[in-house]
């Protein structure tokens, strides 16, 4: 195809994804390197019979005419990267040099916003990525196994908690775990603790976001290994079986070779869409034990700490736009070197 | 050919199915059940098999099923307009989408320079970043212009992040369609577009619906871009429902949440029932060609 047809076919598209994700990107980076203006503080003379006295005050005028003519704000070159809600080198160095053992400069660090946002975020994703594959391979064989006109419900249910809104379907499991609800009130008999609550202790809120997580998302690695099962060569099956392999070896030496390529691709796009958890935390209201990346920005920017911080929630984008590229470098490079051999 | 399997595995496996259909069609239904309750027999703090029996229910409205949530949430609470807000966002997100994603992804795929490859790379990197990164790049700019809050402005940002799934998507779609197709429509006389026009859309239709029930999902399932770019009368059904937590938690009336929760799953679940088909291959699509 000609060049100048592939542009007339491509530049809507194109121009969309400049315009919105590249140019965004761009404006990102440039508040990031801004804060908004200070408030104009003045000094008044307030002048009585007595004398006079001289308090500051803040001239509301000011302030909000300076904020309009320069709504980016003042610049701030790297310092929102290195204050504490960010990057915070001084409070790490500080507890580096204060912290008497690791574990107590893990936990000094793990306190702050950013790491601790950080940390939940990468641990959310290690942990629910493989179990996502691990159960969906699971169910895939399970469900490769029941009798025809069973299969299209059986695939119904099974896809429901991926179709789902994530904020409706954590909603829905919040309600259930709620102290009141049916899991939550449960457990308290089973456990005989009428105070037990999965929303109390950090541990078990992590533990329940990714049980969450893992639940949303194994219908999607299912439905691929599924379709992958279908595809299986008979012909190596079959002469596996006349070799006089089992089951297990068949499953083993036929079966996971010709899915692998498969979990890549699974692999691939969990990545993707774990590393961006944010909608469970917003539904468990679980801001107090558990943040994410993207739930800092989203805080940042909701303003519920006063007034809207664009700065900090570019600094915090950008470091996460950082985060993607290291995640995603893998796999660009190897696609990369394929592309080159091939060419 | 199948050699029979031994009665343990055909057990195990078949136990270990119903479970996983149990975790996963339970939630659903017991919610479903729950929300014609009063919030004393779905929040029960006596015994949670007060909301399969409606205790509370019985007492204080004198049926064994209540509409009470779903009245608070539709009319007290206006959520119709909230869902008549999704209406107008999802449709005309999944034909603006699909129609700047079939141009490009055709070109993509019929396209034998080094660059169509690197612009798929670059659409995977855009797949990737999180939504609300975006956001925080968008506000600034849209409050200086004056474009903040409006339904339009949330469907062109919507569409551009929907472009680099959707160019993926149908790109391979495209490449299952034969280049001979195409190609032959331009030996016997046609421009690249007449063949376009007459020789692929007739038989792209599969590609485009499975790509536009993805990008209906896309929007209809959005929190990050709806919850910040849209006004509070504008808002879809995903952020009012958000909105609801912070009200109705403090006024005694989560029924009125979980009303809404229902009614905003009911769709996805008439979706599933219809295109499962579509659903399944779209999801493999990616995957089969790696």
């Amino acid at each position: 195809m000609p060049h100048r047809t592939f542009i007339s076919f491509i530049w809507p598209s194109a121009l969309a994804m400049i315009l919105f994700i590249a140019l965004p990107i761009v404006s990102v980076g440039l508040q990031s390197f801004y804060v908004q203006h200070e408030q104009v503080i003045e000094v008044v003379e307030n002048c009585t019979p007595f004398g006079c006295t001289e308090s500051t005050a803040v001239n509301t005028e000011a302030t909000a005419e300076l904020r309009a003519a320069e709504p980016l704000g003042r610049f701030n070159g790297a310092g929102t990267y290195t204050n504490r809600n960010h990057l915070a080198f001084n409070e790490i160095a500080e507890a580096w040099n204060t912290a008497d053992s690791m574990s107590a400069f893990f936990k000094q660090v793990l306190n702050l916003p950013f790491y601790k946002a950080l940390a939940f975020t990468l641990a959310y994703t290690f942990v629910v990525t493989p179990l996502v594959i691990i159960l969906g391979f699971m169910i895939a064989l399970a469900v490769n196994r029941v009798p025809g006109v069973l299969k299209g419900p059986t695939i119904f249910f099974s896809l429901l908690p991926m179709i789902v809104t994530p904020l409706i379907g954590s909603l829905i499991l919040f309600w259930m775990i709620d102290a009141k609800g049916v899991i939550g009130g449960t457990l308290q008999i089973i456990f005989e603790d009428p105070n037990l609550s999965l929303k109390a202790s950090p541990t078990l809120t992590w533990i329940t976001i990714m049980v969450y997580g893992v639940w949303h998302h194994a219908p999607f690695a299912f439905v691929v290994f599924y379709a992958g099962l279908q595809t299986v060569p008979q012909d190596t099956l079959e002469s596996a079986m006349i070799d006089g392999a089992n089951r297990w070896e068949r499953t083993r030496h036929v079966v996971i070779p010709h899915l692998t390529p498969l979990v890549t691709f699974i692999a691939l796009i969990q990545l993707m869409d774990n590393f961006r958890v944010f909608e469970p935390i917003i539904s468990f209201n679980a801001s107090a034990s558990a943040t994410s990346l993207s739930w800092i920005i989203y805080n940042d920017l909701r303003g519920s700490d006063g007034a809207m911080l664009f700065g900090s929630a570019a600094a915090t984008s950008m470091l996460t736009i950082i985060g993607v590229c290291i995640l995603l470098a893998p796999v660009i490079l190897r696609t990369w070197r394929a592309n080159r051999r091939a060419a | 050919m199948q050699r029979k399997s031994p009665l343990w595995l055909t057990v195990v496996s078949m136990g270990f199915l119903g479970l996983w259909l149990m975790l996963a069609s339970i939630p659903f239904l017991w919610t479903l059940w729950g929300s014609f309750k009063v919030e004393g027999d779905f929040f029960s703090k006596q015994d949670w098999q007060n909301a399969i029996y409606g205790i509370r229910t019985m007492v204080e409205t004198g049926g064994l099923f209540t509409g009470g949530g779903y009245e608070g949430a539709w009319v007290k609470e206006e959520f119709w307009k909230a869902t008549l807000n999704t209406g107008i966002m999802t449709l005309s997100v999944v034909a603006i989408s699909l129609t700047l994603g079939t141009l490009g992804g055709y070109a993509l795929s019929r396209s034998g320079f080094r660059y169509a490859f690197w612009i798929l790379i670059i659409a995977l990197v855009f797949r990737a970043m999180p939504h609300i990164t975006l956001v925080s790049g968008y506000l600034l700019p849209f409050f200086e212009l004056n474009l903040w809050g409006h339904l339009t402005t949330t469907i062109i940002v919507m569409v551009a992040i929907n472009q680099p799934f959707t160019l993926w998507m149908l790109h391979s779609f495209f490449l299952n369609i034969p280049k001979d197709l195409d190609e032959s429509a331009m030996v016997d006389g046609c421009t690249r577009f007449q063949a376009f026009r007459y020789v692929i859309i007739p038989v792209m239709w599969p590609g485009v619906i499975t790509t536009g029930l993805f990008s209906f999902l896309l929007a209809y399932n959005d929190f990050a871009l709806t919850g910040l770019l849209l006004t509070e009368e504008n808002q879809t059904m995903v952020p009012k429902i958000a909105g609801f937590l912070g009200t109705t938690q403090e006024q005694g009336n989560v029924m009125y949440a979980v009303a809404a929760v229902v009614s905003a799953t009911a769709p996805l679940f008439v979706l599933v029932l219809f295109f499962q088909r579509q659903i399944v291959s779209g999801l493999t699509a990616g995957a089969v060609k790696g």
